[in-house]
């Protein structure tokens, strides 16, 4: 009888043991899983800053600026353009 | 003598047995009481305890939502949210060295003064200052303050500015839709702040989730049909035409004849969304959705294909129009430039009003009310645009004879510049007139309403490309490789009840004459210089923006590349 308990407590105290590591890896894992998630955030406002910096460089007033100024482009005159159709 | 203890004669006393046990009881109850209680608190009524427990290391955070982008019909953006610091402070609690003050000043970009009356309010909490970035926000987070404290929130920027200031609109500090479709669609771009319950330890650190308590929902981006690039060719064009010829306003929109969408839309005075500071009333005023103004020529084709739809006229039936009067009552009609007889095509290419006015008395006042409501004037668009208005179209039975011959050319009734950019629609489509849509639909739209046969309308468009080419009233138009058809309007102002010398020019056309692919409509008020005339002032606008518009989209010209009946002076 006294054998059967023994080994009972022995069963018993892996379990606990078990437990808490269990808990404290799980525990590890969500703070993993938090710190991703915030990174996931912190790439989300960088996105949207860059998007807007995107747009304000891609702006059309600027572009048109450009080729105008700096690249001295300029529309072809209307006799000067020749259309093919595409196939 | 001594009496040992234990031979004490009290001792001896037999006492009653009843009375051990009942202590012994007492005890026993008191005990079990204690148990009972503790397996009731512990096992059966336990959820007050928990939550005392949980409260000690629970929390509840706020998951913010994002408002959604507005983005062109190719994915540019608009209006988008960016992630920004408010900071703010307890007066109490914060008591800064002066060396402090300075540097929190400096960070904050403000006067040392000005943070020190902010601090001294009696308040308990006072923003020192809204909207930051975030590296900033960080930077005053280091000189740990006391009683200073930063708060997440979203600033709107618009990327493009003042260009899609009055169809993008703006929101307020609060992060609602204020104008334009930041308003108008409101709902579907303001996403719902959620909240989760998680267990957090001694650091602060969130170690498990409990519960999610309410989902955050992002808002949604909305895709509009607008074409940046066409937008911006309208706006420059719009503002170099209205500077050079001294007007007051102005305002543009131009429609995809196949499916209806919104290309682009441009008023001036425009604002810049970023900057708000120093705004009139006018600069905010959509005058293309809230400003009616008389239309003046640019309703005869109107009046023309109601003349053909009814059969009484053919685009070849003569109209008297000499001596270029009409006296009807005590008021007398008359042309800018009187003509003798004329056909109902030559009528709309010369913009006789005399002739339309004729042509336009031999209908009852209810067929031509019917004509005009059916096109879509006197009643509002319906976009949910806010402050859209109808225009207005007086009910036939009211109508005296003189009002029916002036409506005919565009005066005694209002519209707006998005109604009269639509009605043209059906002139474009074979008299099929389609309802508009702001935002990006899939392709081709069905077929909307039909309110003319598309015998009438094929015969208005060569009326209206007759008005374009030489002998017309705006060969100003033309567009090389590709055959334009559109009407000018000039009409006088209203002023105090009377008409004054003042002017409102307008333009409405389409392109490619044989397959409409682009309808603009250009509205100039008050022109100040020496031409006022639609086809000196708009005409001009028009024909950039088409030209540009058709580029863009890559539409094949349709007509032959000769020089041009009147040379564009550049």
């Amino acid at each position: 009888m006294a054998r059967v308990n023994l080994v009972l407590l022995v069963v018993a105290v892996i379990c606990a043991l078990a437990a808490v590591t269990s808990s404290h890896r799980a525990r590890k894992l969500f703070i993993g899983l938090e710190n991703e998630q915030k990174r996931m955030r912190e790439l989300d406002v960088e996105w949207s800053q860059l998007q807007l910096e995107q747009s304000t460089w891609a702006n059309h007033a600027r572009v048109e600026k450009i080729a105008r100024d700096r690249l001295a482009m300029h529309r072809p005159a209307a006799g000067r353009v020749l259309s093919v159709e595409a196939r | 003598m001594r009496l040992k203890f234990v031979h004490s004669p009290l001792l001896s006393q037999p006492l009653p047995a009843w009375r051990a046990r009942v202590v012994l009881a007492l005890l026993l109850s008191a005990f079990a009481a204690l148990v009972v209680r503790s397996l009731f608190l512990q096992g059966i009524q336990n959820d007050f305890l928990q939550k005392k427990g949980e409260s000690r290391y629970e929390r509840v955070i706020e998951i913010s939502a994002t408002r959604g982008r507005i983005l062109d019909r190719h994915g540019d953006v608009l209006a988008v949210s960016v992630p920004v610091k408010s900071i703010w402070a307890i007066p109490e609690d914060a008591s800064l060295s002066p060396a402090q003050s300075r540097q929190l000043a400096a960070l904050l970009e403000m006067d040392v003064r000005e943070l020190n009356r902010k601090l001294g309010a009696e308040k308990d909490f006072v923003f020192l200052k809204r909207q930051i970035p975030p590296d900033q926000a960080d930077r005053i987070a280091a000189l740990q303050l006391p009683g200073i404290h930063a708060q997440r929130e979203y600033r709107r920027y618009y990327p493009v500015g003042d260009v899609t200031a009055h169809v993008v609109g703006f929101t307020g500090v609060e992060d609602a839709g204020q104008e334009g479709v930041e308003l108008a669609l409101n709902a579907q771009l303001s996403g719902q702040p959620g909240s989760r319950r998680v267990i957090k330890d001694r650091r602060g650190q969130i170690v498990e989730d409990v519960e999610s308590i309410k989902a955050p929902v992002e808002g949604r981006d909305v895709t509009l049909a607008l074409d940046g690039k066409i937008q911006y060719l309208a706006f420059s064009y719009l503002k170099q035409a209205i500077e050079d010829n001294r007007a007051k306003a102005g305002g543009i929109v131009v429609l995809d004849a196949k499916s209806g969408e919104v290309l682009a839309l441009a008023n001036l005075p425009t604002y810049n969304p970023n900057n708000r500071v120093k705004l009139a009333g006018a600069q905010l005023r959509n005058r293309a959705f809230t400003d009616t103004f008389e239309p003046g020529s640019t309703m005869k084709p109107f009046t023309a294909a109601l003349a053909l739809e009814k059969g009484k006229f053919r685009s070849d039936t003569p109209v008297q129009t000499a001596p270029g009067r009409l006296t009807i009552g005590t008021a007398t009609i008359s042309d800018a430039h009187p003509h003798g007889v004329l056909t109902v095509a030559e009528v709309i290419q010369k913009s006789s009003n005399v002739g339309i006015s004729k042509i336009a008395l031999t209908f009852p006042p209810g067929e031509m009310w019917s004509m005009f409501d059916a096109v879509g004037f006197g009643h509002p668009l319906k976009l949910g645009f806010p402050g859209e208005v109808g225009g207005r179209l007086r009910p036939a039975k009211s109508w005296r004879p003189i009002e029916q011959a002036t409506m005919s050319y565009g005066h005694g009734i209002a519209v707006t510049l998005i109604q009269l950019a639509r009605a043209y629609l059906a002139f474009a489509r074979d008299g099929d007139l389609l309802p508009l849509s702001l935002t990006r639909t899939a392709g081709a739209a069905g077929s909307g309403q039909n309110v003319f046969s598309a015998k009438t309308a094929r015969e208005v468009r060569a009326m209206l490309e007759l008005a374009v080419q030489a002998g017309g009233t705006a060969p100003k138009a033309q567009i090389a490789g590709y055959r334009v058809a559109g009407k000018t309007g000039t009409a006088h102002k209203v002023d105090g009840g009377v008409y004054a010398n003042k002017y409102v020019s307008s333009f409405v056309g389409f392109a490619p004459a044989s397959d409409p692919r682009l309808i603009v409509a250009v509205m100039i008020d008050e022109p100040g210089g020496k031409a006022y005339y639609g086809g000196d002032v708009a005409a001009p606008v028009f024909a950039q923006v088409m030209a540009g518009g058709l580029r863009t989209l890559g539409v094949a010209p349709d007509a032959p590349l000769k020089p041009l009946q009147v040379a564009a002076a550049r």
